[in-house]
Parts: C-alpha cells; sequence; structure tokens
C-alpha cells in the first residue's frame, strides 16, 4: 500500500509537470551524453584501460613519480 | 619529469578550469536560493498569507530550473580526474574516496527525496512536513558542497594523512583532520556564504526587474526583504571567513598570498595595498620586484591580515624564492634539492623492495620519509624557479575585484532594504538598475573567488607535495584539446538553455496562486 502511495505521488508529480518536462528532457540528453558518450568514447579510466591489477597501477605511478 | 609536455599540461588544466567554472555558474545559485525559498516558505507557515505562498513557489520554480540544469555539471570533473590526471587520482584516491562517496549518499538520499516532496508535494503533504522538506533540501545542497570543498581544502593543505610508499597512495590516518582542518572550516563556509550573497543579489536583481516593468509590486518587495536582510547577514560571514582563509593561506600558503598582494620583498608592518595598478607583468622576472603605477595602501593591515599582529614579519615572494635565514625561509633552490632526495630515495625504495634488499629499502624509506614534505620541489630541481610563482597580476587583480565586488554587494543590500523599508525603492530606477546589473557582477565575483584560490596556488595540484606537471596523465594533447572543445560546446549549450528557460519563466512571473486554487501545481 505504500509503494503504491509512493508511486502515485510520483507519477501525479510528474503527471502534473510544465517546465518541468523541458527540464527533464535536458536532463536525460544531459546524462545521455555524459555517460554514454562522452565517458564511454573519450573518457576512460587512464590507469584500468591500461592495468588490470592495483599493483601494476601503483607500481606505473611510482615509475612516473620517479623518473 | 625529464620530458614534460608543456601543451599537455596546459590544455589538461584550462580543460579542468573550464569544467569547474562552468560547473560553478549553476551551484552558488542553488545554494543559496534554498535557503531563501525556505525562509518564504517558513514566512508563509508562520503567517498563512497566500502571497507568501506564491512568491515561495515562484523562486522555488526559478531553483529548480537551476538545479536540473546544473545537475551532473561536476561529474565531468571526476570524470578528468580519471582520464587526464591520472597519477593525480592514484596518489590521492583514498582522501577523496570517503568524502565524495559520502556526497554521493547524502546528495541521492536528502536531495532527490525531499525535492519530490518540494516540488510534488503542495497540498498532498501537510504545511509542516512541507516545509521540512524544503529546509533539508537546503541543507542537503550545502552539505553536498562540503565533501567536496573538504576535497579541495586537502589539497591547499593536506593533513590526516600518510603517504604509503608501497602503493604510491596517501591514506588517511584521521578523518576528522581532514574534516576539520582550519582551511576546509573556512573554504566550506566562505564558499557557501558567497553563495549566498549571489542567489541573493539574483533575488534583489529580479525582484528589481519587476519593479521597472512596474509589475509584482507586493511580490517584489517581499522577495526584496528577505532577499536583503539574507545578504546582508551572510555578507558578514563572507568577510569573517575570507579573513581566516586570508590567515590560513599566509600560513599554509605563503606564495599565494605574496601573489596576491604582489609583496615582491617581504616586511614588518605590512601594508595592504586597497586599491593598485600594476606596472607589468613580470612572471618571468620573479626575482624582481614589480611596481605599482598607482596604489592606496592601509598601514599594517597585511601584517595584521595574516598574523595578526600589525608588526608581523610577512614573506614576500623573493624571500620565498631564494630564501630568508633570518625569518627561516628555505630557499626554493633548497627545496628542489630535498624534493628530489626524496623522490630518488621512492625509488631506491621500490627497487630494493623488488630485489629483496630490506636494509637498503629501511634506509631509502628514511631519507625518503625525513623529505617528503618537499617531494613537489624534487620535480623542480635543475628548472627555472620562476615556475614556482603563480600568475601575480591574476591573483592580484581577482582578489581585490572580487573583494571590491562583495563590498558593492553589501551596500546593495543595505539600501534596498532601507528603500523597501521606507516604501521608496519603486521610484529609485537608478537603485533598481543598478540591482539588475549587479546580478552578473555576483557571478563574476563568484568565479573570481576560484580564481584567486586556483590560480594562486599554481604550480601545485596538493600544496608542495604534487605539481600539475607531475599529476598529469600521458596522453595525447590533441585528445584534450578536443574534448575541451566539446565540454565548451556542452556547457555553452547548457547555459544558453538555463538563460532562455528562466528568462521565460521570469517573463512569465509568479502567476496566479489564489487560495482558492492552492491545488495548482509548484511545477509551472
Amino acid at each position: 500500500m505504500i509503494f503504491r502511495k509512493i508511486f502515485s505521488f510520483y507519477y501525479t508529480g510528474f503527471r502534473s509537470m510544465t517546465v518541468g518536462k523541458n527540464l527533464w528532457v535536458i536532463i536525460l540528453i544531459k546524462l545521455f551524453v555524459l555517460f554514454a558518450i562522452l565517458r564511454l568514447f573519450f573518457f576512460h579510466d587512464f590507469l584500468n584501460s591500461k592495468f588490470t591489477s592495483e599493483n601494476d597501477k601503483s607500481n606505473y605511478v611510482i615509475e612516473q613519480l620517479t623518473k | 619529469m625529464e620530458h614534460i609536455d608543456f601543451s599537455l599540461v596546459d590544455w589538461s588544466r584550462a580543460q579542468f578550469a573550464l569544467t569547474a567554472m562552468y560547473h560553478w555558474l549553476f551551484v552558488p545559485l542553488t545554494l543559496g536560493l534554498s535557503f531563501i525559498v525556505a525562509f518564504m516558505e517558513t514566512l508563509y507557515v508562520r503567517t498563512g498569507n497566500p502571497e507568501w505562498k506564491r512568491i515561495t513557489k515562484f523562486w522555488m520554480t526559478i531553483f529548480g530550473i537551476n538545479f536540473a540544469i546544473g545537475v551532473a555539471t561536476g561529474i565531468i570533473l571526476e570524470f578528468e580526474f580519471g582520464t587526464n590526471w591520472s597519477n593525480y587520482s592514484w596518489f590521492v584516491g583514498d582522501i577523496f574516496g570517503a568524502p565524495l562517496a559520502i556526497e554521493g549518499i547524502m546528495a541521492f538520499f536528502l536531495e532527490s527525496t525531499f525535492i519530490a516532496v518540494m516540488f510534488f508535494g503542495w497540498n498532498k503533504v501537510s504545511k509542516k512536513f512541507h516545509l521540512l522538506s524544503t529546509w533539508l533540501v537546503a541543507f542537503g545542497s550545502n552539505l553536498s558542497a562540503l565533501w567536496i570543498l573538504v576535497a579541495n581544502a586537502w589539497m591547499q593543505n593536506p593533513v590526516g594523512m600518510k603517504f604509503n610508499p608501497d602503493t604510491a597512495r596517501n591514506e588517511m590516518v584521521n578523518f576528522w583532520e581532514v574534516l576539520f582542518s582550519p582551511v576546509a572550516i573556512n573554504k566550506f563556509l566562505h564558499t557557501i556564504s558567497s553563495g549566498y550573497v549571489l542567489a541573493s543579489v539574483f533575488v534583489i536583481g529580479v525582484s528589481a526587474w519587476y519593479l521597472l516593468k512596474n509589475r509584482e509590486h507586493l511580490f517584489a518587495k517581499r522577495s526584496i526583504i528577505v532577499a536583503a536582510v539574507f545578504g546582508l547577514v551572510t555578507s558578514l560571514f563572507v568577510v569573517l571567513t575570507g579573513d581566516g582563509s586570508a590567515r590560513n593561506m599566509a600560513q599554509h600558503q605563503p606564495m599565494k598570498f605574496a601573489a596576491m598582494e604582489n609583496l615582491y620583498v617581504g616586511q614588518q608592518n605590512a601594508p595592504l595595498v586597497a586599491i593598485g595598478i600594476l606596472k607589468e607583468n613580470v612572471k618571468e622576472a620573479a626575482h624582481k620586484k614589480q611596481d605599482f603605477r598607482f596604489m592606496i595602501e592601509i598601514p599594517n593591515m597585511l601584517s595584521y591580515m595574516a598574523f595578526l599582529d600589525p608588526n608581523a614579519y610577512v614573506p614576500g615572494i623573493q624571500d620565498l624564492v631564494h630564501g630568508n635565514p633570518e625569518h627561516q625561509i628555505l630557499s626554493y633552490k633548497e627545496k628542489s634539492e630535498k624534493g628530489k632526495i626524496a623522490i630518488t630515495s621512492l625509488a631506491e625504495y621500490k627497487n630494493a623492495k623488488k630485489t629483496g634488499n630490506d636494509s637498503l629499502a629501511n634506509a631509502a624509506l628514511v631519507k625518503f620519509e625525513e623529505n617528503y614534505k618537499y617531494f613537489g620541489y624534487g620535480y623542480y630541481e635543475g628548472r627555472e624557479l620562476h615556475e614556482l610563482v603563480p600568475s601575480v597580476p591574476t591573483t592580484f587583480y581577482s582578489f581585490r575585484v572580487m573583494v571590491g565586488l562583495g563590498f558593492h554587494f553589501m551596500l546593495l543590500f543595505f539600501v534596498v532594504l532601507v528603500l523597501t523599508l521606507k516604501d521608496k525603492i519603486a521610484k529609485n530606477k537608478w537603485v533598481l538598475y543598478t540591482a539588475l546589473w549587479s546580478i552578473p557582477l555576483a557571478y563574476i565575483a563568484s568565479e573570481l573567488g576560484w580564481v584567486v584560490a586556483e590560480v594562486g596556488r599554481q604550480p601545485w595540484v596538493i600544496q608542495d607535495i604534487l605539481p600539475t606537471i607531475a599529476a598529469v596523465s600521458q596522453l595525447q594533447p590533441t585528445s584534450v584539446q578536443i574534448t575541451f572543445w566539446m565540454f565548451f560546446l556542452i556547457f555553452t549549450a547548457l547555459l544558453i538553455a538555463e538563460i532562455k528557460i528562466m528568462t521565460k519563466q521570469i517573463k512569465k512571473g509568479p502567476g496566479e496562486d489564489a487560495p482558492s486554487n492552492e491545488s495548482a501545481s509548484a511545477n509551472n
């Protein structure tokens, strides 16, 4: 019953939006661009993409810091 | 650091600065407007006057627009940490991990839950619960800012941690020291209270526009009163915490302090240059004293500001670069030699561990720990020491413009408050125009605060320990350039969307929300 009330609260809230609907469109486009394009294609985690183990990562960073 | 690609370092810095500054266009209004809305709703609940509800709902809508456009823009900074600044990310991992994890959990539960009640809950929950939700959104959004500012403060004054030479990571040894370091406390309070001032200027500026258009007089005057009182009180906090930040800076970042004051030669009874125009940019000749074309000084004020003692000695750029034995200041050359010993010892330690030579490893570790506090200076051994001096004109002018605008806002709050209480505000067109044009000035002042903080601490990513040249990932500069321009386009599009949606909503006005029509949604 409580879940139905919560669902109804959000459902009627979202349905009665006017400006909010445009804002949600902007939020969704923004999140898509950030996570599905930028994160996926341009912002790989540098160390994760080169090394699999924590030990390799720390060795690489120490090598970078001390060379 | 034998091979440093400065175009990579510069583009990575430029990209971080661009994203941070764009992100900061959205944050301060959220921080301040959330509290202004909470105060307005409190007045509604206490008085039962529907006009206060109408006022609350309008500013709540403006808050919602700003929040929605700005949300997640800070995530890009985290992308950049992992991609462009991987050495740094690894180096500080454990320090940043805890505060940012807490921020994520807190932001999710407090903001996402209670923002829904704030916008959807009118007439669905009790007035008091709705008010509580609005206050919790205000506290939640400000607490979110706490954790990222604690992380930033740690970079300016790294405390409560210990470097682990086996993993090359800093590990937190005292969470409370990180959280309650004086730098963190002042940074948090100064930053959020400057956000309150910006939001107050914003509300007053928009209200002034209504009065200039001869619209919504009661709405505008009430909004001005709440914002002006809030702005005046929080301006005092900005001054107090700014004063505290200056003392922290003098203690932990003396070069930033000297650059901010264009103080080349240290002195006792140092005066504060209240207004000054510099002759030339002498970054290339940091050892030379830079002259002023024009200046107005306040005697002894800088010494007092830095150490609460008008007779105190304030070191200048020359003292810090070349050293000053009389005042026990090591030269950058000495520091860079010690730093180089730390770097070499770390390499020796790792090699000794690899070959199983424990006695050599222990000896190297002792040498490393003795010199670790100068670790970052080691990257400048044999290099031009002026690279360790930040841009003096940028920090000098940014600080003065920021402070000057801060006093302008205080005067504005006072004048509009008095005129509104005397019911003369609508007739004073020049005050209204000043209020309206102060909106962009508030954003400029807010951004300049970050310019002072971040440009002034260059070249350090972590003060004295890690400079930008050692923190950056070995990427192709062109890939950073490409993403720089992508971010520029994305953020500009978001900013245009924000301005368009917000101005449309402001032109539309608060609309009708008579008591008989209270079921209308907040989202209109």
